[in-house]
Order: C-alpha cells, then sequence, then structure tokens
C-alpha cells in the first residue's frame, strides 16, 4: 500500500492509503463524519487534493480501495477493465484529467469511448476536485441514449418517473395519482410503484393495473414495480406483465448481500427479462437505485468514504446494460447528508459520475423532514441537474410521497424545468402527449385543469 | 349522481374530490403557470413547517413527568449533547451520558419504560404517558417495573444501554417518529428482550408504530399488543423476528417465493431507507 503526502502552509500531510487519501479529500458531509473518515481540518482536505491531483489515473488500478480477493465490486471492476479504452487518458494525474474532461477535445464521442476504459474510483476522484460547476459543465458533455418503449437521454430532453405510490398499494388510489401524473405530461422515463409490500400477488396486481393502462391509452412507456430481484424473476417466470426488472444496488459485495442481492442474481434477472423482448424501440430493461451512505448503514464500507461507494455501485449497475438508473439523493437523511447543501454536492456528483462511467442517470431529488432542506432546495437542485443534463427525475403528486414519507419533486417541478431550459419529453411520450391533446402549440403541456379531457375516463372509472 | 348536464370545470372538480377518497396524495391541485396554485404551496409549506418544528423542539422531560401521576421518573441524556450532534451522530443518540449512566438505580427489575424524545418530542408529550400507564394497569402486578427513564437526544438502542445498567430483563421505548407531512406526532413502541447493548440489532426487536389516537393506533390498542407481547416474549425468553405479534389474527402468509428470508429492499418496502434507517432513526 502506498501512502501518499503533500505540505501546505508549511505543514506536511500524510496519508497511507489511496482510501484514505480519497476520503480526505472528498467535500464534507456527515456520513464521512460518522463514520470516522473525513478529513480533520478544513486545511488537511485541500492537502489531499493536492496530493491526489499528482496521482496517476494507473494508480487506481494498482491500488483497489477494497482488495480484490475480499469483494466482488472490486474484482467486476478489475476484470472488466478495458484498456484499450483507457489508454488517451492512461498517462494522466487525476488532476491532469479534471483539465482534459473540462477541455474542448473531451467532446461526447471521446467521453463515450474513454468511458469504459474508467473506473468508479478514477471519476470519484476527479470529481473531488471539481467545483459544482465543472461537475455540470462535463456531465453535460456525456451523451448516454437507451431505449425500450421510449428513448431516454437524447439531448434537449428530459424524462420523468411518474411515481404514485399509495401507502397500502390500494389501487384505486394508484389510480388516481396515476392520472394525475400523465395529465401532467409525466412518465416517460416509466411509471414506477414502490410497493407497500414485496408479496408476489400484491406486486402483480399493481403490474396488471399499470400494463392495463399503458395498453388501453397506448403509452409509449414502460411499467416497474420497484420489489425486490428475486420477485421480479419469479413473476416473470409466472406470465406476470414485467417490463423493468428492478433492484437498489450499492458499491460493495457485503452492502449487496445486506439487500439480499448478488451479481448471480442480477445476471439471472438480466438474462429472463432480455428473453421477455417487450421493449418496442430499444432493450434496456433493468432499472436500479442506489444513493451514498448504504454501504456505511449496512457496515459494510471497508474504510471507502460515502461518494466513492457510491461510485463502485454504477459498476455493478453498467453490466446489466440498464435503461434507467437514479442516485435516491437527499432520501437517507442527515446523518448521512446532512442538508441542502450536501444534499446538492451529492447529487451534481452521482450524476456527473454515472454519466462517465456511462449510466443513464437520473435522481430523485429529494429530502427528509430530519434533514436541513426544503422545497427550494429541490429547486436548486433540480435547475441545477436539468443544466447539467439528468436523463430523467422522479416526480410526486405534489412533491408529498405518502407511501415513503418524504418529499421529491413534484409533477410541476418537472413542467418548470422543461418551461426554463427548454426541454422536451422523450420523443416517443412526446407524440403520443400531442396525439391525446395534452400539448399546446409551444409543445408545452397543456393546463387542462377543469376541462373533460378524455384520460380522465380513468377518473371517472374509478369516482363512480 | 345528477342527471343535471355539468359544465366540464364541475365535473372535473367532482372527479377529484371523488379520487381524493382513495388516497391522500396531493392530487388535482391545478397550476399557476407551471407551478402550484398558492394555496397548495401554502399547505406543503405548513406540512413541513409541523414536521420541523416537531424534529427541533426542545424535550420537557416534567411534561412526560406529570402525565404520570405518582410514578418514579429519572431522567437522563444520551452522550449526544445537542440537537445538531444528535441529527448526525445516531452513534451518539444510542449511548447514555457516562455520568447519567452511574446515577440509574440498579435493582432486579423485570421490565423498564424508556420514554424516549427521537425525532419528534412533540409525539412524547402527547402519547408516551398514557401508554405508559395503559400498559403498566395491563401487567401482572408481581411484575417488578422500574422507575420509568425519560431520555433525551436518544434512539431506541438507548434502551439496550439504561436496561443493561440497571439490571433490567426487558425494556420498553416509546420514541416520537420521524414525523411526515401528514404527522408530526407519532409515537413508536419497541420491546427488547434481555437487551445488550452493541449486540442487540433491529432484528431482536418488536414494534408498535403509528400510535397516534384518533387516527392511529389508541393507547388501549397499543396497551394491548404491549403487554400480550411481552408476556409472550417472557414465556420464550426472546423478542425480535422469532415473536410474531398475534394478538389480532392476521392475513395467513401468503406463499413466499425464494426471496422471502431477504431483507426488505430500500424504497420497496415500508422498511425505507437507502440502506436501512429506522422510522426513528435507528
Amino acid at each position: 500500500m502506498s501512502t501518499y503526502s503533500s505540505t501546505l502552509g508549511g505543514h506536511r500531510y500524510r496519508f497511507d492509503s489511496l482510501a484514505r487519501l480519497l476520503a480526505a479529500a472528498s467535500p464534507e458531509r456527515s456520513g464521512d463524519r460518522l463514520a470516522g473518515l473525513a478529513a480533520d481540518s478544513a486545511r488537511q482536505r485541500v492537502a489531499a487534493r493536492w496530493a491526489l491531483a499528482e496521482v496517476p489515473l494507473a494508480q487506481f488500478l494498482a491500488e483497489p480501495v477494497i482488495p480484490y480477493e475480499d469483494d466482488d465490486v472490486t474484482r467486476l471492476i478489475v476484470d472488466t477493465h478495458d484498456v484499450v479504452a483507457f489508454a488517451p487518458v492512461a498517462a494522466l494525474t487525476v488532476g491532469g484529467f479534471r483539465e482534459w474532461l473540462l477541455s474542448e477535445a473531451a467532446d461526447a464521442e471521446a467521453l463515450a469511448a474513454v468511458s469504459p476504459g474508467l473506473t468508479p474510483e478514477m471519476v470519484a476522484a476527479v470529481s473531488k476536485l471539481m467545483g459544482n460547476a465543472d461537475l455540470v459543465a462535463v456531465a453535460r458533455k456525456a451523451r448516454v441514449v437507451t431505449a425500450f418503449r421510449s428513448t431516454i437521454g437524447l439531448p434537449g430532453r428530459l424524462a420523468t418517473r411518474l411515481q404514485p405510490n399509495h401507502p397500502t398499494d390500494d389501487p384505486a388510489g394508484v389510480a388516481a395519482a396515476l392520472l394525475d401524473g400523465l395529465l401532467l405530461g409525466s412518465g416517460d422515463a416509466v411509471i414506477g410503484i414502490n410497493p407497500a409490500t414485496d408479496s408476489p400477488r400484491a406486486v402483480r396486481d399493481l403490474l396488471e393495473l399499470l400494463d392495463g393502462v399503458i395498453q388501453r391509452y397506448r403509452i409509449p412507456t414502460q411499467s416497474c414495480v420497484l420489489c425486490h430481484v428475486t420477485t421480479s424473476v419469479d413473476l416473470m417466470e409466472r406470465g406476470a406483465p414485467v417490463d423493468l426488472v428492478f433492484q437498489s444496488i450499492a458499491g460493495t459485495q457485503a452492502a449487496n448481500a445486506s439487500f439480499g442481492v448478488t451479481l448471480g442474481l442480477l445476471d439471472e434477472a438480466y438474462a429472463a427479462v432480455g428473453e421477455l423482448g417487450r421493449g418496442t424501440v430499444g432493450h434496456n430493461a433493468l432499472y436500479f437505485e442506489t444513493g451514498q451512505g448504504s454501504a456505511l448503514s449496512a457496515d459494510a464500507h471497508h474504510g471507502v468514504d460515502q461518494q466513492t461507494v457510491e461510485a463502485r455501485a454504477y459498476a455493478v449497475a453498467r453490466r446489466y446494460d440498464p435503461l434507467l438508473v437514479n442516485t435516491v439523493v437527499g432520501f437517507i437523511g442527515p446523518e448521512y447528508l446532512y442538508d441542502g447543501r450536501q444534499i446538492l454536492r451529492a447529487a451534481l456528483e452521482d450524476h456527473f459520475c454515472g454519466k462517465l462511467l456511462g449510466l443513464p442517470m437520473g435522481l430523485d431529488i429529494c429530502y427528509t423532514n430530519h434533514a436541513d432542506a426544503d422545497d427550494d432546495d429541490v429547486a436548486t437542485m433540480l435547475t441545477m441537474l436539468g443544466v447539467a443534463g439528468a436523463s430523467f427525475v422522479i416526480c410526486t403528486p405534489g412533491g408529498d410521497d405518502i407511501m415513503l414519507n418524504y418529499q421529491s419533486a413534484s409533477y410541476h417541478d418537472a413542467l418548470y424545468l422543461r418551461e426554463v431550459l427548454g426541454l422536451r419529453p422523450a420523443p416517443e411520450f412526446e407524440a403520443w402527449l400531442d396525439g391525446i391533446g395534452l400539448l399546446d402549440e409551444r409543445g408545452a403541456i397543456r393546463d387542462v385543469s377543469g376541462t373533460a379531457h378524455p384520460l380522465t375516463a380513468i377518473g371517472k372509472e374509478l369516482a363512480a | 349522481m345528477t342527471h343535471r348536464q355539468l359544465s366540464s370545470g364541475e365535473d372535473d372538480l367532482l372527479m377529484w374530490s371523488a379520487l381524493r377518497r382513495h388516497t391522500q396524495a396531493r392530487i388535482g391541485l391545478g397550476r399557476a403557470g407551471s407551478a402550484l396554485p398558492t394555496r397548495h404551496r401554502l399547505e406543503l409549506q405548513a406540512a413541513h413547517a409541523a414536521a420541523r418544528d416537531a424534529v427541533h423542539s426542545p424535550f420537557a422531560p416534567e411534561v412526560v413527568a406529570a402525565g404520570l401521576t405518582g410514578e418514579p421518573t429519572v431522567r437522563v441524556r444520551s452522550a449526544a449533547g445537542g440537537r445538531l450532534t444528535y441529527l448526525q451522530r445516531p452513534d451518539l443518540g444510542r449511548r447514555l451520558d457516562d455520568i447519567d449512566r452511574a446515577h440509574l438505580p440498579g435493582g432486579d427489575w423485570d421490565l423498564v419504560f424508556v420514554v424516549a424524545d427521537g425525532l419528534s418530542s412533540r409525539a412524547v408529550h402527547e402519547h408516551a404517558a398514557p401508554v405508559v400507564r395503559a400498559t403498566t394497569a395491563l401487567l401482572d402486578p408481581g411484575l417488578r417495573v422500574a422507575p420509568v427513564i425519560l431520555a433525551e437526544q436518544a434512539r431506541v438502542a438507548l434502551g439496550d444501554d439504561v436496561a443493561h445498567a440497571m439490571g433490567a430483563a426487558m425494556v420498553v421505548v416509546l420514541i416520537g417518529e420521524r414525523p411526515g407531512m401528514s404527522a408530526a406526532d407519532s409515537l413508536g413502541a419497541y420491546l427488547t428482550y434481555a437487551p445488550r447493548p452493541g449486540t442487540t440489532t433491529d432484528a431482536d426487536r418488536n414494534c408498535l408504530s403509528n400510535i397516534r389516537p384518533p387516527l392511529g393506533l389508541t393507547y388501549e390498542t397499543a396497551a394491548a399488543k404491549l403487554a400480550a407481547l411481552m408476556g409472550r416474549a417472557r414465556e420464550m425468553g426472546l423478542t425480535g423476528v422469532g415473536l410474531k405479534d398475534e394478538s389480532d389474527s392476521p392475513p395467513p402468509p401468503l406463499p413466499v417465493p425464494s426471496s422471502g428470508a431477504l431483507p426488505p429492499n430500500p424504497r420497496s418496502s415500508d422498511a425505507g431507507g437507502a440502506g436501512s434507517f429506522s422510522p426513528s432513526g435507528g
């Protein structure tokens, strides 16, 4: 194990491993402090960045932050590293890599070409040398396009996940929230429900409800009920209408084990959903959620800072060509991300790292009531992530999720973002919206409240 | 339903009010341009304000003590000095302040109640004393019940430290749950048999949540469930996943596939957490 050092203000700072150096260089957040990994002082943090800037990118291949023998995510990262793709940046230091990423040479094609040569630790490291604006500027250049029944990630587009959750999975309650979201132009990334239970029967009922609406109204989107991967595999075997297989994942083998998931289980699900072929314009059929702090929460972080561990989860995700990946950035609570400032930083880091690693990265921009954050923080994050080119955001009725008991973006927030940044829905979904009279002459979502829109047939049936 | 021809606006309003019977979600809010109408924006802010105030209002142990007429009480603090530390350092909220630990009355107790502020002192002020009283009334009179411990800046696992320090065989922690937008005064109850600080985990506890009459569990129901759980815990010598709440008859279990033994998926179940945090912060 190497040691790293730098001198700042006449004081010599030493860091006795790459993992310690990465942790000390990380922007301040409560989770790293809780883990005892954060820099002791503001100056030590900057000293760590000076030292990190000098580390050659190749060193990350030589010194895994979690040993190869101990962790299957490390083995995945090392065994699938693409040396040829890495070649253009192989001679750079982390500091030099930052400058290359910001340069004109690093356009969409160059970023896509180098992506398989990058490891999560490399992109996490460079993110620690970047300001919030850097994270926006580089992520904005990256282009990741995926498709199932709609196409996600095209330039000038922003998709949304419509999240019609209900605390008891009541079908009428779910359908009412679904109608609300559709009338506000939401749902092109996925119509995705967090179920109250993981019981196969309950999950299947919800899948059939969503599938029925999608077929009846010929909506070019996909459904997902966010159950455990093994439940999805089981339901696929029994012929349930599974569009996307969901799983929460993390950046270490032990943290994944705490979610009850292994790479083997994911391999099995990937193969099974691939055989269904339910996509029309594409076949990306996995959906992953991640979030900083999950490894620490499971006591499975191996002394690695929470942002670097989070980036390692993206190595797991990219193995399965997912349609959608999102970080649930403010959900975990103030012991990991204390306030709006820390949540914003984490959101920008996760989006940047995911995009550089080739993922269709979206966000659940959210907060809990014990974090020091509010709806103004959501607006700030949403705007910065919209500029950064986020593939999609999660939206809930009024921004208040009554099932998960947290606040996220609202359907209205997505309307705002599309309006101020000129972003349009996924093209297939946009055409559908136009066909049912929900687009105005400028292509914005028409305000149909107080009118008898045909879609309200869903609501009239429920209300009767 | 009227047969008069409705205008489409009236029709729309009727539809949304009918749909609201099925969900508490904030649906059919209308628009001001792209944004929420003023009324709905302020309603959201009011709900968030109630939750924030519940998290940050100081715990007043004397309010709980006053509701426990005649019962002896002892006040303790956790190792998390203040609210900001408490929110960022769950480990400190699980541990007693060293001086306070030394002053706990030791004894051969069968049971100790710990009233902990958790994330809503409001929930504790309103509901903790009635739950202690209703539960105590149902217990075997021979049971040796310790003085009620009133704990400040405390998480659930602080009860393990308390019970261990006092020599109590069983602990019930009554704690303020994380406030949501619809309820900021929800009380949780956690029962643990033979708790050991540092080795007892959440899987070793039984939990009742949403004690909040009249909308949530009533005091009487919570007390009956707790008393039944305690009786079974003493018979079996354990709490947690090995001890189910059988005080009412739940539907038979659904056929379970290979995922049955797995821990809950974050965001895919009511366990919550992109990891695993409990509603009251573990």
